[in-house]
């Protein structure tokens, strides 16, 4: 596996803060990677250096092999960004949107079309950006940020902001967008969204990468106990949960239990000795 | 909607799209870009430019030697101002002025030059009034033996520089084309930093010059539709007359245009939100516009405020536009204003490239 992007000890300081603390990271060509962490957490920070935008106090990034920093207009063409605010023109309708950044890449009208089709816009492609929901906002800003159908796309917490229901549909969408082998890395707060989209999952905490492994390898090797929930609301907590199913079993008492493992929740735990905040 | 050629626009002319087009949608930079400046226009205008409609219709009944004895030279001058007719039936003449068929009904009396007028038309009293007054105060110098002064001063009346409209047009084209230029700037640095479609636009394969030409182009484009439509209107309505070389105030206005945008983007580099840029924008151009004499001559204002005003841009863009457009100076007029305006242009837009900063926290 080729690496789209590699990361080696890239740190960003503001004063005494240290936003991005000596993250290494290697994401292959194709992958799906989630970076999780709260607010504050240095998601933005992160990507904002591996994209080339902002200047890295240490460390280096690159991109599909070029060095990300200074702006390298090689490269440029063959990533797409969707940055956490929804970067419109002001007043343009969807359609306008999406045409004037197809125009930026070269890419022809027609291929912007079938993006905002793609996306489930078509209805809403002569209203105005200003008239859009955060989701359909969301949707437009994603389908610009591949209008040109770049290799490697960054999303910045796509989905903060927008509520269960809304979070649920991009999802489809999201899971869609590597089937063309193309690289995505996304960050987000929720622990739900990274274990549903992302092949492999990045926990990021103070600046500093924590963990980066499959969300079943994070909650694996995580040391922690299964717990069974039965009916009559008794909780067992076991570390040979299939001995006691099968003792459960037995005794007919099956129906209707609840098997937890961990979560990353527990992992974020276990890192850091604290509960979970988004 | 678009052309198959068109389907794929160059960077430069979708991004000059872009922005046009949320320019002609924003109702209230619209307002203030073309309305309300052409609000003043109208009013000034309307207001003070009645002195210059038509001659006065005179009557003159019977013998008046005073007027029918006037010196060629005089008799010009008085001929510009007054369409004379004769009659020898004095009621008749003063029906005439009652129905505002004729504006004045004289006669004399032995000494004495009776004006029969009405104040309907207060402009057209006045210069009756005045001329008159100038032409037998000239005739009585003549009588006691003072030097003749039979030329008859009859645009003393009128504001002897420029008519209103004249001077107005420049004036307020002068500040319409600062505040959309100043407040354009301001509101896109503001809006694209808080939206990032700044750094949006830096993750696309176009350089900065590309975006800020297209920005620059647009506003320079709505400069030039604001000074069509104000000449348009002050010539159609208002009986503007342009002189010679009127042509220089085009490029006089695009180096003036790029003058105040430096002005927006200091406005919108040293403030956080994008009300906050467009405020400060107003507070730099709008004291501005009074002390440049947009609004009112500053030839009565006091000599230091006169002095002060030569270090204000607008007051430079005025006073090139009013030389070229109505007051006939030949075209180099326009030079020394355009090379003040692009000094202060490079010189702000240094200090705001130095204040700028990506993040507003
Ligand atoms: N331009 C900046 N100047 C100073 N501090 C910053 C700047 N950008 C981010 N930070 C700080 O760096 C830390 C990481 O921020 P960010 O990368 O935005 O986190 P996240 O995206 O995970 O929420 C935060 O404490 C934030 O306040
Ligand atoms: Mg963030």
């Amino acid at each position: 596996m080729t690496a789209a992007i590699e990361v080696i000890g890239l740190t960003k300081t503001y004063g005494d803060l240290r936003a991005v603390d000596g993250v290494d990271l290697t994401v292959g060509e194709g992958e799906f990677v989630g970076i999780l962490g709260p607010n504050g957490a240095g998601k933005t920070t992160l990507l904002e250096m591996v994209e080339g935008l902002r200047e890295p106090t240490a460390g280096s990034a690159s991109v599909l092999g070029l060095p990300a920093w200074p702006r390298n207009a090689a490269l440029l063409p063959r990533i797409g960004v969707q940055l956490q605010a929804s970067s419109f023109f002001e007043r343009l309708t969807a359609r306008e949107q999406i045409h004037t950044f197809a125009s930026l890449y070269g890419v022809a009208a027609s291929r912007a079309d079938e993006w905002l089709e793609r996306v489930g816009l078509v209805e809403k492609a002569d209203s105005r950006v200003e008239q859009l929901s955060g989701g359909q906002a969301q949707r437009l800003s994603i389908a610009c940020a591949l209008v040109h159908d770049p290799e490697v796309v960054f999303l910045d917490e796509p989905t903060a902001a927008l509520d269960p229901q809304a979070r649920r549909n991009l999802w489809d969408l999201l899971s869609g967008i590597n089937d063309s082998g193309r690289t995505v890395v996304l960050t987000t707060h929720y622990m739900d969204e990274a274990e549903a989209l992302a092949d492999r999952v990045a926990i990021m905490d103070h600046g500093k990468l924590l963990v980066f492994d499959t969300p079943a390898a994070l909650i694996h090797g995580l040391d922690a106990p299964t717990r069974i929930t039965l009916t009559d609301g008794e909780v067992l907590t076991t570390r040979e949960p299939a001995v006691e199913i099968a003792r459960l079993a037995e005794q007919s008492r099956l129906d209707g239990v609840r098997v937890q493992t961990g979560t990353l929740e527990d992992v974020f735990l276990d890192l850091t000795g604290r509960e979970y905040r988004a | 909607m678009s052309t198959p050629r068109t389907s794929r626009a160059t960077p430069f002319w979708a991004l000059s799209r872009a922005i046009l087009r949320g320019f002609v949608r924003d109702r209230t930079a619209v307002f203030f870009a073309v309305v309300f400046p052409l609000m003043f226009l109208v009013l000034f205008g309307g207001l003070f430019s009645d002195q210059s409609v038509g001659k006065v219709d005179m009557i003159v009944v019977g013998d008046v030697s005073l007027i029918d004895d006037l010196p060629a030279d005089a008799d010009a001058s008085f001929g510009a101002t007054f369409d004379v007719t004769h009659s020898d039936d004095l009621d008749d003449a003063i029906a005439q002025v009652r129905k505002g068929d004729a504006d004045v009904a004289v006669e004399q009396q032995g000494q004495t030059l009776v004006a029969h007028y009405t104040q309907t038309d207060p402009a057209k009293a006045g210069i009756t009034a005045g001329a008159l007054q100038a032409l037998v105060d000239g005739t009585n110098l003549a009588v006691t033996g003072q030097p003749p002064t039979y030329s008859l001063d009859v645009e003393s009346v009128e504001d002897e520089s420029l008519d209103t409209i004249q001077y107005y047009t420049p004036g307020l084209l002068g500040w319409a084309v600062a505040m959309s230029a100043a407040f354009g700037a301001a509101a896109t640095i503001q809006g694209w930093r808080q939206t990032k479609l700044l750094r949006r636009l830096q993750l696309a394969p176009v350089s900065t010059r590309t975006v800020v030409g297209a920005r620059v182009s647009v506003t320079v484009s709505v400069a030039l539709v604001q000074m069509a439509i104000f000449i348009g209107v002050g010539a159609l309505f208002f009986g503007l007359t342009l002189t010679g070389a009127w042509w220089m105030a085009i490029p006089l206005l695009v180096v003036g245009t790029l003058c105040f945008m430096s002005i927006g983007l200091l406005a919108g580099a040293i403030t956080k939100t994008q009300e906050g840029a467009v405020n400060a924008a107003n507070f730099m151009v709008l004291p501005m516009a009074f002390l440049s004499g947009s609004f009112f001559p500053l030839e009565g204002a006091p000599q230091w405020l006169q002095t002060f005003s030569q270090v204000l841009p607008l007051k430079h863009l005025n006073d090139g536009m009013l030389d070229v457009m109505v007051r006939g100076e030949p075209w180099t007029a326009a030079l020394l204003p355009m090379l003040f305006l692009a000094v202060f242009a490079t010189v702000v837009t240094l200090i705001a490239a130095r204040l700028f900063r990506w993040e507003t926290t």
